[in-house]
């Protein structure tokens, strides 16, 4: 069973802007799936769709099964939704806000009652509920969203870029609630353009960009795809020219950094072999950026540009 | 049917309403204060002071006549501008995408929104009429018509309101037809004189104001007389609201001013 397919979906705006070109997903239930894009490659707008906050321009989704065109209640009653940008009323109490909203996919009261002070409680805003939604920090009222689209008990979870501009601390409680709610059966999809993000938490990942889906992978693979890391080392002894390594790009930074260049059949102890063979003392290594990052760059970069 | 009928359905529409009514209740110097302010002066003045000098209207005294208009006009505008501000707010706030991402068929939106702002009206309604039972005595002659056409106009204006809201995109357009349309019409809408007061070509053109023809129904079944057949009155209220009800379904399920 699919949480969710997505076959030839097409959209442009009313101004003529083309956001999606032909986007085709397919999330199996339970999955953890990342879409991953810059800032306007086309992820709210696939999410505003999945959650009827958009018109679709053409093609076929469903959600578990139901078709959005034909089962439109069922398949929505199959999704919970956390936005990008705040979208509660914030004069509004926070208890009222995630009660009514449970109230809307039609959860009798006292059950959304209950429901309220689990996941309240479970993401620390219980507390505050009898403030209105205004009073809240920026990470507090992001908890809020995500407390409000559990209050229907979603088999899929969706979220829009939900951790942009929490602070680290809060970043890692999210990761750890969000991976506990995959754990215990909830199929989520979300979407960021923190790659580490997307490594750290998912088992898929799709790339968006300019409204395609440019690769669609899990996340092992994709990341086996990368055929280059570049390490930084920090050298003991100042040099004055970039050493000669045999078989390895090198080169120099400034006169204490060296810049390393690895294709995937080179390993770290080849290179290291190699430093010791020219008698330089590594002080400290690290990766030039995640690897990730590395493909993301690669894979986003605009035909004929790539080397 | 099963749309309103089924269970989930239900809750979600009492979830509307209980919204829309703690809204308007907690807010009540807003909402139901300016009504029964405006409605007292009137009677002070219009009806005590000017009224006093004036001929009875069809056998009954101007203070008594000018009730059932006014009681009216705080039905239509109240019902008017509860759904036309609170469903405007959402949008604005965006938590109207709350309700849009929900489970609930747009039917029951449409329900929930236009119950709530029925309610505001005919609360300010009996508001009204309970103040003007400190100067006057109202004899009502058919509870039928009087209840009837409460509810109905209240529901016609209320939804009327939730139109308003969803073309507006900013907050002078919820403002707009209240005050240069709604306010207007009422004031032609014979809540202060009979149309027998006016030229033959005159009486036509006031008898094309819908909201006189409600006012004027409502003041048959308060007063037990009228200018016009009280079924006319009806017909019209039912076929405008019928014709407000398939636009509103239609709008919605568009998306227009709702989604992009
Ligand atoms: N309501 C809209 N009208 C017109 N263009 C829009 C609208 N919303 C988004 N866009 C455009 O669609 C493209 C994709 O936007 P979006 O889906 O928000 O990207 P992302 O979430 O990946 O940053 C962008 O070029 C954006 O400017
Ligand atoms: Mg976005």
């Amino acid at each position: 069973m699919y949480a969710l397919e997505v076959n030839h979906l097409h959209k442009t705006y009313a101004n003529g802007l083309v956001a999606l070109k032909d986007i085709n997903l397919t999330v199996p239930e339970g999955d953890f799936f990342a879409l991953l894009g810059k800032n306007g490659a086309g992820k709210s707008t696939t999410i505003g769709i999945l959650c009827s906050l958009v018109n679709k321009t053409s093609g076929k989704i469903k959600i578990f099964g139901h078709d959005m065109d034909k089962q439109l209640y069922a398949a929505k009653s199959c999704i919970g939704v956390v936005p990008q940008e705040f979208n509660f009323n914030p004069f509004e109490k926070i208890s009222q806000i995630v009660i009514n909203q449970a109230g809307y996919y039609g959860v009798p009261w006292r059950v959304a009652c209950q429901r309220a002070e689990k996941y309240l409680k479970k993401l620390g805003l219980w507390e505050k509920r009898h403030q209105p939604a205004m009073r809240l920090s920026g990470g507090m009222k992001r908890r809020l969203m995500i407390v409000r689209a559990l209050m229907n008990e979603p088999p899929l979870l969706v979220l829009d870029e939900p951790t942009a501009g929490v602070d680290i601390e809060l970043r890692h409680g999210l990761w750890e609630f969000l991976t506990e709610l995959n754990n215990s059966g909830t199929t989520i999809i979300l979407t960021t353009h923190y790659l580490e993000e997307a490594e750290h938490l998912c088992r898929h990942v799709a790339i968006i960009d300019h409204g395609k889906i440019i690769e669609d992978a899990p996340m092992k693979s994709l990341i086996q795809q990368l055929h280059v890391q570049t390490l930084v080392l920090d050298i003991a002894a100042p040099l004055d020219d970039a050493p000669k390594l045999e078989g390895i790009k090198c080169r120099q930074l400034d006169k204490t950094t060296l810049e390393i260049e690895l294709n995937i059949t080179q390993t770290i102890n080849v290179l290291f072999a190699a430093l010791n063979k020219a008698g330089i003392t590594v002080v400290s290594l690290r990766q030039k950026i995640n690897r990730l990052e590395e493909l993301f760059v690669r894979l986003t970069q605009p035909a004929g540009v790539s080397s | 049917m099963n749309l309103i009928i089924s269970y989930p359905n239900r809750v979600a529409l009492y979830t509307i309403l209980r919204k829309e009514t703690t809204r308007f209740l907690r807010i009540w110097t807003q909402t139901l204060l300016p009504s029964a302010i405006t409605s007292t002066l009137y009677f002070i003045i219009f009806g005590k002071l000017i009224g006093s000098q004036i001929q009875p209207i069809h056998g009954v005294s101007y203070m008594q006549y000018i009730v059932p208009g006014l009681v009216m006009q705080a039905i239509m505008l109240n019902a008017y501008s509860n759904t036309s501000s609170s469903f405007f707010g959402a949008k604005f706030s965006r938590s109207v995408e709350e309700m849009l991402v929900s489970s609930m068929p747009d039917l029951t939106i449409m329900l929930g929104y236009t119950a709530g702002g029925a309610l505001r009206g005919i609360l300010t309604g009996c508001i009204v009429l309970m103040i003007s039972m400190l100067f006057t005595h109202i004899h009502i002659q058919s509870f039928t018509i009087v209840i009837l056409m409460a509810v109905l106009s209240a529901l016609l204006f209320s939804l009327g309101g939730l139109i308003n809201a969803i073309f507006a995109k900013k907050f002078d357009d919820v403002s707009f037809v209240p005050t240069f349309i709604l306010t207007p019409l009422t004031y032609l809408g014979g809540i202060f004189f009979s149309i027998s007061q006016l030229s033959p070509f005159w009486q036509k053109v006031a008898l094309l104001n819908p909201i006189l023809n409600i006012v004027d129904t409502f003041r048959q079944g308060m007063l037990g007389t009228s200018d016009i057949d009280v079924r006319f009155g009806f017909l019209l209220v039912t076929v405008l609201f019928l014709i407000l009800i398939g636009w509103c379904m239609m709008l919605l399920r568009r998306g227009t001013g709702l989604r992009t």
